[in-house]
């Protein structure tokens, strides 16, 4: 765990060799890619290994474990045992890459729970996806340029994750920000593309604003604290997180800071009102579809909430019950991004806006005290998402040639692609929390934790989103699976454009758009035997503009009908298809309990166990350590109230306005995170979730069936004949009228009024103003010319001279050439000497 | 000036009436003659007044006892100067009888820097010799004189009488007639 | 008999002397007016010498009376040259080193 920075490390290392070297290596730079992720991910579960021993070792009071089985069942020992669970201190080790006049910027490493799972999380997709990759982005014509940008954003990222102080996640933050640009934009050349990289980069970077602004606040905030009780500076997060639950600092600091840091959350995870760029984001290749946006990198804004979690507890009064912006925010989102699904053509916007309502749940649990809850569904929603977004990816690729269009390419692949459809199955039922997959255990116990701590309205919410999800995931599996397949995936081959809009201003779609191809289309497909014909036609694919590059198409195109994707993408695939089905059990809270009729006692949750920090004070010479020093504590904290290290300890559990984030901690001792409270489930709640599922589920089946199948007269056209269903329709087509309100409204207001304003204000303002400055110093100079050299300056020149001549000339007289005039002045002038003597004698 | 006498006369027991007055009377002769000197309109009477303040100055130098230099006064300053005076005063053809114009154009001038004057010396002389008296003493002798000029003054006694022999040479080279 | 008398006498005769030299026009009243303040100058001198009971001063007496002597026989002769060449001896007509 001490070197656990070589986790980061070695893929940003790899990055460089890939630029330097990628384009003559023999698979043209994947190899690094791969190694190096690799790599990292063995090291990232050895550190993984060593954690949870560590956590064992302290909360046995020292007994050494080995194994990862040792671990879990040391666990289990311990929830016969003593409740013995102090706080696990981090791993840091740091050093010094800056310093300032006593304030030392460190860069490295920080394990704990949160890190270790999110390092493993990323090193594993990240090698899934590269995997994935190899196959998929063959023969692209910037195949070094993809893995290049690959790897260093599984660097960025795994950088943010281990970041010990703000300066490093902010580091680890932009460098991701950077890659899923360059990703976006991967195929730059289509117009669609380099405008999408832009939407996304500059929408993140909005939120970026916040992220400065709040740590600024945080550091000034906390710099002092952490100065006098922990020797170490403002940026520390551990100093950050214990000067939160200190009492130190005055709400209202702790209210600006979670505020402005939760609006770079909502940048970056993209909630409501930042949403806006994740489906644009879809304009890039697949892997990055599932790398970025949908499993690591649209985490970065639930982690960074996560990770200094005590500045939100603080800030926005979590503890108490209070609505917390978070928890509004994210409840919108999951009810806004659902409904926006509904109306996708293309699959991976679908899955889009699927994430960005996951995220709302994210956001929704730790926004009302549910942390542990919302950590474990961004592991298991990473498994299932990614899985699902490999799966489109595997579908366009060999299902329906490159095209994501659900209405016009797709239909009845279940036939063609049987395992693509088995995990699509899977992740879908572990998307929408269908028990026993992933995502029950996890969606489930944020509702669950919602609702339980108060938060009546919000737990309709969430329930109203799982079934929403159901919805919208039948809709999008009936069309590409079942029904008559279409377009492509029938065979036809057209060169149309794929769905994808041009423009860069932002077209409102109107009445008069509303495709109905989907009916049309599916009421005449065209017979596979002219689709065969028509493979012949496709020698050349040079006119592909918009999905790269079929140049160098290695499968055979003769057979243009769909098939079943190489074993490359399929791995990758299956394997998050069984995650998908299996991750949920590394927490199951409901066995832990009797909700299901079976207890398994506490142990089983091992995420609870292993990743949620404790909320326990912390003496402070355990817990002090030095920034810029390598800096490596290996001492778990283990306090009591003497401040001596014991064998036990019982913490004052159960009541709520005791420990941790609840009350200021004693003299002596910091807390690193708030006494969370978890919720119990019992069989009621989750017969009611799963029930609501069911609904969603039963509900859009048959109207899958009416609508699409059998065409039911009903149905068909409904918008075209009711106003308020085509108003609705549009509504959501237009994405709610958000893009074109910050495209038309914002971004045009800006590039083109304010611009020519800001231009009319160069012009004639600041070049005025320096134009006049010129003529007026023209003027000056013209003036001090003519007055000041000209007449006072050569006038004092010949005033001299005139004085000296005109003083002559006036003395003149003297000398007048006549003796008695001398001798008067001879007389007089002795005459006064003589006085001058008399009074200087006298006086 | 009354106490001073009088105090005067408590020092030496009497005061020496008849030198006072004589003084006195010679002094306003004098005075008189010099301001007529300088003021009058006629050249030659201005040469008359001027042998009037000479003679006074011989007298008053028997009074404060220097009789040689009283005569030799007489001698020379009236009898050589004064008729060289005279001859001048014919020489250049002065006129006889009234003249006008005989100040120059600025003469104004003349009053308050003699005034000046006057009044700066006779501050001060007042203001230093005010209460010193002249008390009885021995009469000056003749021989002090030459004493005198034998021996410590020797030398301006020469050099006057170079000059004597020069200024004669050079009134005669400058007046002759080439 | 005070000392003060004769000082200031001499001061009188000074001072009309200086009137004279600077008020006449004629270069023989200048001269005379000359012979005044050297008479003035004597006259002091005795007047000390009579104050201090030392004959110097009458000794220098002497000496100015011969000088002034020759000053005068001098200062006459250039009159008579001037008189010569200008036919004139009026010193306001005599500005030729004016300035």
């Amino acid at each position: 765990m001490e070197n656990a920075w070589l986790i980061a490390l070695i893929p940003a290392v790899a990055f460089a060799l890939i630029i330097a070297f990628g384009k003559k290596m023999p698979f043209k730079g994947a190899e690094f890619g791969l190694v190096s992720i690799g790599a990292s991910l063995v090291i990232a579960t050895g550190a993984g290994i060593q954690w949870m021993q560590r956590t064992d070792s302290a909360d046995h009071g020292g007994e050494a474990a080995q194994g990862a089985f040792n671990g879990i069942r040391g666990a289990l020992r311990a929830a016969e045992g003593a409740e013995v669970k102090p706080f696990i201190d981090p791993v840091v080790s740091q050093w010094v890459w800056w310093q300032n006049s006593g304030l030392e910027f460190g860069i490295g490493s920080h394990i704990d729970g949160l890190s270790i799972l999110l390092l493993w999380l990323v090193a594993f997709i990240s090698f899934l996806v590269q995997i994935f990759s190899l196959d998929y982005v063959r023969g692209d014509r910037r195949y070094t340029h993809f893995f290049a940008a690959l790897t260093l954003f599984s660097s960025g990222m795994l950088v943010m994750v281990m970041a010990s102080n703000m300066v490093q996640l902010i580091l680890g933050w932009e460098i991701m920000g950077l890659c899923s640009f360059m990703l976006i934009g991967h195929w730059w050349e289509d117009a669609y593309n380099s405008h999408s990289a832009l939407k996304a980069f500059f929408t993140v970077r909005v939120g970026d604003v916040g992220l400065l602004i709040g740590t600024a606040i945080l550091f000034f905030g906390s710099n002092q604290w952490a100065i006098d009780n922990l020797g170490t500076n403002g940026f520390d997060i551990r100093a950050i997180q214990a000067w939160a639950l200190s009492g130190d600092g005055s709400s209202w600091t702790l209210l600006m800071a979670s505020v402005t840091l939760f609006i770079a959350a909502i940048g970056k995870s993209g909630q409501f009102p930042f949403h806006t760029w994740l489906p644009d984001a879809m304009a890039g290749p697949t892997p990055v579809s599932s790398l970025l946006h949908s499993s690591t990198m649209v985490v970065a804004g639930v982690f960074l909430v996560a990770r200094i979690y005590p500045v939100f507890w603080e800030g926005f009064n979590i503890g108490n019950g209070g609505l917390s912006f978070i928890a509004i925010i994210g409840g919108i989102t999951i009810v806004i991004a659902a409904l926006l699904a509904f109306v996708q053509d293309d699959i991976k916007k679908v899955l889009a806006y699927s994430t960005v309502s996951q995220l709302g749940y994210m956001m929704l649990g730790l926004g009302t005290g549910a942390w542990l809850p919302a950590v474990f569904h961004v592991f298991t929603h990473a498994f299932f998402k990614c899985c699902l977004f490999l799966a489109a990816g595997s579908i366009s690729h060999s299902g329906s040639h490159h095209s994501f269009d659900m209405k016009k390419d797709m239909g009845g692949l279940r036939k063609f692609m049987p395992i693509t459809f088995g995990a699509w199955c899977v992740s879908t039922l572990a998307l929408t929390g269908v028990i026993p997959f992933a995502g029950f255990w996890s969606k489930d116990e944020i509702i669950d934790n919602v609702g339980d701590a108060g938060y009546t309205f919000l737990f309709w919410v969430g329930l109203f989103g799982a079934a929403l999800t159901a919805m919208y995931m039948t809709r999008a599996t009936y069309l590409t699976f079942f029904g008559d397949p279409r377009g492509a995936a029938a065979g036809i081959h057209h060169d149309a454009e794929h769905g994808y809009a041009t423009e860069h201003r932002e077209t409102l779609v109107t009445a008069a758009t509303i495709d109905r191809e989907l009916v049309t289309a599916g009421a005449a497909p065209k017979s596979l035997g002219a689709a065969a014909a028509h493979g012949d036609d496709h020698g050349d694919h040079g006119d592909h503009g918009d999905h790269g590059d079929h140049g160098d198409h290695g499968d055979d195109h003769a057979d243009h009908g769909p098939r079943e994707s190489g074993k490359l993408i399929l791995v990758p695939i299956v394997v998050l298809a069984v995650l998908a089905l299996t991750s949920g059990f590394a927490n199951p809270t409901p066995l832990a309990g009797d909700a299901l009729g079976l207890n398994l006692g506490e142990g089983v949750e091992l995420i609870k166990e292993y990743v949620e920090p404790r909320a326990q004070a912390v003496s402070l010479d355990i817990a002090a350590g030095h920034a810029g020093e390598s800096v490596q504590l290996l001492e778990p904290g283990f306090v009591t109230a003497t401040g001596d290290t014991a064998a036990s300890f019982v913490p004052a559990a159960g009541d709520k306005k005791e420990g941790c984030g609840r009350s200021t901690p004693e003299v002596g001792t910091v807390c690193y995170f708030p006494a969370v409270s978890h919720a119990v489930p019992t069989l009621s709640k989750i017969l009611l979730s799963l029930g609501v599922v069911a609904i969603g589920y039963a509900a859009a089946i048959g109207f899958c069936i009416a609508f699409y199948k059998n065409k039911h007269p009903k149905l068909v056209g409904l918008t075209e004949r009711s106003r308020v269903a085509r108003g609705g329709y549009l509504f959501l087509k237009n994405k709610y009228y958000f893009d074109a309100l910050y495209q038309n409204v914002f971004v045009y207001f800006v590039s083109r009024p304010l611009a020519k304003a800001t231009y009319w204000f160069n012009q004639n303002v600041i070049d005025a103003a320096v134009d006049g400055v010129g003529a007026g110093g023209k003027r000056a100079g013209e003036f001090v010319y003519k007055n000041i050299d000209q007449k006072l300056v050569d006038g004092a020149v010949n005033a001299s001279g005139t004085i000296a001549s005109e003083t002559g000339h006036s003395l003149q007289p003297i000398q007048s050439g006549r003796v008695n005039h001398y001798a008067s002045l001879l007389f007089g002038a002795a005459a006064v000497g003589a006085i001058v003597l008399v009074i200087l004698n006298v006086s | 000036m009354l106490e001073s006498l009088l105090a005067q006369a408590d020092m030496n027991g009497s005061v020496n009436v008849a030198m006072n007055i004589a003084f006195g009377i010679i002094a306003t002769v004098m005075i008189f003659a010099a301001f007529s000197v300088v003021t009058t309109k006629n050249v030659v009477h201005a040469a008359l007044y001027l042998v009037v303040v000479l003679a006074g100055v011989a007298a008053q130098y028997i009074l404060a006892g220097a009789e040689f230099v009283a005569v030799s006064q007489v001698m020379v300053y009236i009898g050589a100067v004064m008729v060289l005076f005279l001859f001048g005063i014919m020489l250049t053809r002065a006129q006889i009888g009234k003249e006008e114009g005989l100040n120059n154009k600025g003469w104004q001038l003349g009053i308050p820097v003699a005034l000046l004057l006057f009044g700066l010396m006779a501050y001060v002389i007042v203001d230093t010799y005010e209460d010193t008296v002249i008390g009885e003493r021995t009469p000056f002798l003749t021989e002090g004189i030459s004493d005198h000029v034998l021996s410590p003054f020797l030398v301006p006694f020469l050099a006057i009488s170079f000059v004597l022999l020069a200024a004669a040479i050079g009134a005669i080279v400058l007046a002759r007639k080439d | 008999m005070l000392a003060v008398n004769f000082l200031l006498l001499a001061a009188v005769l000074f001072c009309i002397g200086v009137f004279g030299v600077i008020a006449r026009r004629n270069a023989v009243m200048v001269l005379m007016s000359i012979e005044l303040i050297l008479n003035a100058v004597s006259l002091n001198l005795v007047a000390f010498a009579l104050m201090n009971n030392n004959q110097e001063g009458q000794v220098f007496a002497l000496y100015i009376i011969a000088i002034a002597a020759a000053e005068v026989g001098v200062g006459l002769a250039m009159v008579l040259m001037i008189y010569r060449n200008r036919k004139s001896i009026a010193l306001d007509e005599l500005s030729e080193m004016k300035g």
